[in-house]
């Protein structure tokens, strides 16, 4: 038996945690009956604005810049006072399917208290990208947490792909991993709100890396929205540092909100999934059936009660009529 | 007859330690009546990770896999009417090593002894523990500023101690190739000897001493011959480094100096008779050349595999020894292998690879680069991932095991759970009483004193051996030693190295499963999560990462949660996670409790219906009751099988499915 979506929706309402595990293992499901579930859920959030009260926070970097000892010290400077939600996101192999998730192991500080919740999940089909239920699951959290993080590996791709679904990316570097050209020409560099470069105790490298940084910054940003983003430093493993990337990510959510880039990112992130889904489904041939990239914003605009989910399949719905008629 | 002349034989030890400190001193004093000339202390898990028995975390462990020491108390316990001036002790202690050394002298202070009398080793080697047997506490550059400390200490006032012993040994035990071993122990060594090189407070002309005292802990696995070879070829690197990286001059400072406990991997638990052999063969690769002979032997019993061993099953390992030295003419002889072209050629060639290694390793910043960015660690997991597919195949013939599997019952078995030792319960109660009623009757303002100047002085940059001595004396516990230096240095947690580990070509079998897990995901609508993790401290996580490896590779998603978990997280992380089975590995022998806590917990939080498989060195009675309890499956180390294992997992989600 599929478990009910409105009622789940509305405990998550009510900040209800004991409803996050269910939610989230039903948004993943990809049984037709659950997915009708879903979408109920999903609708149910949609009409209620309160996720927008939750901060959503992407971290990005290679393997091995220290994006889990990060987490692990924002979780620790954060609680008690606010509840945190993560996410976190591995590759699944391409050839089995499989994946290890191993963050939940290095993210310690927040076992055995239930104002910290973690989620695994594997990226799935796509590469570099993130699986579908990643957006869905993210508006979950949102619903229950003060804040969410999405952690990711930056393999190039994921950058902007992740950022559609937070307020504000990090991207992490760490000392000497240097050369910035490689960073410029990956267009890494044009899509994080924050960089920050850990292991700061390692002293003179690290900072020589955090100017190169801001340099690289000053050729690329175009600065449309008029934040500039900050370059700091930070020592996760000592907890340096960390204060001032939340002022950051506090002074980033202030001016988007003040500005109105926040509310134009979220509708911006709602088109991107809805457009990625039905042309993963349809292709670009299917989507002109319902007039494009640009009357499928509008629609989306003009829907702003329904949820992603219940967008896409309203939208397919429509484009198989269209193929289907003669 | 003529007597010929006689070497000397190595030092005879059994490793040895369980429930209490009074139990396991007359188990001490029992084996040095029977003939062993030096002991081999066992330590439980809590107080190698430096938790008193009262601790949540403690709970299940308290005297399993060795004996219970929380303070002065304990330790005098342990020697009573062992003379300390005497006796050669081998403390295998990593984490809190600077403390249960401690505990030593102050034990020995009170028996009257002068800490420059005593001899012995503490194994104080926290490389090995990131890589493998997972009893670390603190992050490695700590960790190696300890060990640099009982080095600098310990030169001039335990002279004849040896404050490290470089394991080689549980790198085997996590399948590292004897190359690997080579390698890694003397990176390991090197960065021991560097550590120690940068202090303000060691001359430079006390060096060759301090190189002296560095000694090392191997394995000696099946492969006899190659066993040989590998100690050879230890012999002329570390003379090698000795020379060219440290400039000592002294030929006699640059020995190579190890002792040996022979091989626990390759015990099996099918046809347990055939691992006497084993151990005898084992035994050969480290004690046929002189040049290269062990220091000192410690043998596992016939029955490992099964739990743990009891007085005769040691008392028959010990007799093993003394019949190979005092039976046999090995020690009649000058090395016979002395001109084998076989013999050089095959050390030659290790020695070649394990030094590209050993570079390879150094470049990269040497082994706390080598540990954080999860290198070696990578390694050691495909090496193992290797000889475990290797196993399953049939490549590699394990008699009794994949191959000469008929077999009559054996008699030694016949007997059920009294083929093994069976640690009371009661012991962990009644370690707890001992330590409140210590407690109770300490004078509490030197314990704080003593806490404090433990912390002035580590916080400061001092030496960690004489406060912690002092604290010793005055009462401390080992939980009160940690908790304080827990609180300086940060808890670690080490990179495990199974999210990056290379799969290998996949089996016809391996294929089939894969298909049954995309089947069953879609039945259950998302995709097989298996989480697996391992509760309590046990921390030896080769096993959970074979299955976590393997999972991965039939296609699961697997949430590796890694080690030292409570059945409380167990559960938390099952249930926000949203998983569909939960395997758990235990080779502590604390299954029982911990087990049958996270069962009931499940089903406190709904969970009852997710399946629970576990594994680890489990004795049938054991396994019967946990299957009782509600465990779907048991494994032990005759299921060397992992594709069948996955299948099994695989159903059982299906299971759940369809119910």
């Amino acid at each position: 038996m599929s478990a009910d979506g409105a009622a789940l929706g509305a405990r998550l309402q009510r900040g209800d945690r004991s409803a996050v595990p269910e939610a989230l293992n039903l948004v993943d499901d990809q049984r037709s009956e659950p997915r009708r579930q879903a979408r109920a859920l999903l609708d149910r959030l949609q009409r209620s604005r309160d996720s927008l009260q939750a901060q959503r926070v992407g971290i990005t970097g290679a393997p091995g810049v220290g994006k889990s000892t990060l987490l692990d010290a924002l979780v620790r400077s954060l609680r008690p006072e606010r509840s945190v939600g993560i996410l976190a996101i591995d590759p699944s192999s391409q050839r089995t399917g499989g994946a290890l998730l191993g963050d939940r192991y290095r993210v310690r500080s927040g076992t055995g208290d239930e104002g910290v919740y973690i989620r695994s999940m594997a990226a799935r089909q796509r590469l570099g990208g993130l699986a579908d239920a990643t957006a869905a699951s993210v508006e979950i959290l949102s619903a229950v947490f003060d804040f969410v993080f999405v952690e990711t590996v930056g393999v190039g791709q994921s950058e902007s792909e992740i950022s559609r679904l937070v307020d504000s990316l990090v991207f992490i570097a760490q000392p000497g991993a240097g050369d910035m050209l490689q960073f410029m020409k990956a267009g890494i560099l044009e899509v994080p709100d924050v960089f920050l470069v850990n292991k700061a105790d390692l002293g003179a490298p690290a900072e020589r890396t955090a100017s190169e940084l801001a340099a690289g910054l000053g050729l690329t940003t175009s600065l449309a929205d008029g934040w500039e983003p900050p370059v700091l430093l930070a020592s996760a493993r000592d907890t340096v540092g960390i204060p001032e990337l939340l002022a950051a990510l506090e002074a980033h959510g202030r001016h988007a909100r003040a500005s109105g880039t926040l509310a134009e990112r979220r509708f911006a992130g709602r088109v991107h999934s809805v457009f990625d889904s039905l042309t993963a489904g349809y292709g670009s041939f299917g989507l002109a059936r319902i007039g494009g990239r640009e009357a499928l914003e509008l629609r989306v605009r003009e829907a702003d009660q329904q949820s992603v989910a219940s967008l896409v399949h309203s939208l397919s719905q429509e484009i198989e009529d269209d193929l289907a008629k003669p | 007859m003529s007597t010929p002349a006689r070497d000397r034989p190595w030092l005879i030890r059994t490793y040895s330690g369980h429930s209490s400190a009074r139990a396991s001193n007359q188990l001490y004093r029992t084996n040095l009546a029977k003939g062993q000339t030096g002991l081999s202390v066992a330590f439980d898990l809590p107080t190698q990770t430096g938790y008193d028995a009262d601790h949540p975390l403690a709970r299940g462990e308290v005297g399993k896999v060795g004996v219970p020491v929380a303070h002065i108390e304990d330790m005098s316990q342990l020697f009573d009417q062992i003379p300390l001036d005497e006796m050669n002790s081998n403390l295998t202690i990593n984490a809190t090593a600077a403390w249960l050394l401690s505990l030593y002298v102050a034990a020995a202070e009170r028996q009257g002894v002068n800490p420059r009398q005593l001899q012995g080793t503490t194994q104080n080697d926290i490389v090995k523990e990131y890589l493998s047997r997972g009893t670390y506490v603190f992050p490695p550059e700590a960790s190696l500023r300890l060990i640099g400390e009982m080095v600098t200490f310990t030169v001039d006032e335990i002279p004849k101690w040896n404050p490290v012993n470089v394991c080689s040994y549980h790198l085997q035990e996590a399948g590292a190739t004897p190359m690997q071993e080579i390698a890694y122990a003397m990176a390991t060594a090197v960065a021991v000897l560097d550590t120690v090189k940068a202090r303000d407070d060691v001359p430079e002309e006390a060096i060759p001493r301090v190189f002296g005292r560095i000694s090392f802990f191997l394995n000696s696995g099946i492969r006899f011959i190659d066993e040989v070879c590998k100690c050879r070829a230890m012999t002329q690197i570390w003379d090698e480094i000795g020379r060219k990286r440290y400039g000592i001059e002294d030929a006699k400072m640059r020995r190579f100096r190890y002792g040996v406990q022979v091989n626990s991997l390759g015990l099996t638990e099918a046809q347990p008779e055939n691992n006497v052999i084993r151990i005898v063969l084992e035994s050969l690769g480290v004690t046929l050349s002189k040049d290269a002979r062990t220091r000192s032997l410690q043998l596992p019993a016939w029955n490992e595999a099964l739990g743990l061993p009891r007085p005769w099953d040691q008392q028959w390992s010990l007799r093993i020894q003394q019949i190979l030295a005092y039976e046999t003419d090995l020690l009649e002889h000058g090395d016979i292998f002395e001109g084998s072209k076989v013999i050089e050629a095959r050390t030659g060639e290790l020695k070649h690879e394990a030094l590209a290694e050993l570079t390879k390793v150094l470049d990269m910043g040497g082994v706390v680069a080598a540990i954080e960015n999860a290198y070696m660690k990578q390694r050691l997991v495909e090496s193992n991932t290797l000889r475990v597919r290797a196993i399953e195949s049939g490549e590699l013939t394990v008699v009794g095991v994949n191959d000469f599997t008929q077999t009559e019952p054996s008699p030694l078995t016949a007997a059920g759970s009294e083929s093994i030792l069976v640690v009371d319960n009661a012991a962990e109660r009644e370690q707890v009483e001992r330590l409140e009623a210590f407690r109770a009757q300490r004078n509490y303002a030197d314990v704080a004193a003593a806490i404090q100047n433990l912390r002035d002085v580590v916080t400061n940059g001092g030496n960690i051996m004489p406060p912690s001595i002092r604290a010793a004396h005055a009462g401390v516990t080992t939980g009160e030693w940690a908790t304080t230096l827990r609180e300086i240095f940060g808890e670690y947690r080490a990179p495990t190295g199974v999210g990056s580990a290379r799969g290998t070509t996949e089996s016809e079998t391996a294929r089939q499963v894969r298909e049954q897990v995309d089947h069953v995901s879609k039945q259950l609508g998302r995709r097989v999560k298996l989480l697996v993790g391992k509760p309590g401290l046990d921390g030896h996580s080769n096993g959970a990462e074979q299955i976590a490896v393997a999972a991965r590779d039939v296609g699961m998603e697997v949430v590796y949660e890694g080690i030292r978990l409570t059945p409380e997280e167990i559960v938390a992380s099952a249930r926000d996670e949203g998983v569909h089975v939960i395997g758990l590995s235990l080779l502590s022998g604390s299954h029982g409790v911990l087990v049958i806590d996270v069962l009931k917990r499940l089903a406190e939080v709904g969970l009852a219906d997710v399946p629970v498989v576990v594994g680890g060195i489990i004795p049938e009675s054991d396994a019967e009751e946990l299957r009782k309890a509600g465990v779907r499956r048991v494994y032990t180390p005759k299921d060397f099988n992992l594709t069948r294992i996955m299948a099994e997992i695989v159903e059982l989600a299906a299971e759940r499915h369809e119910r």
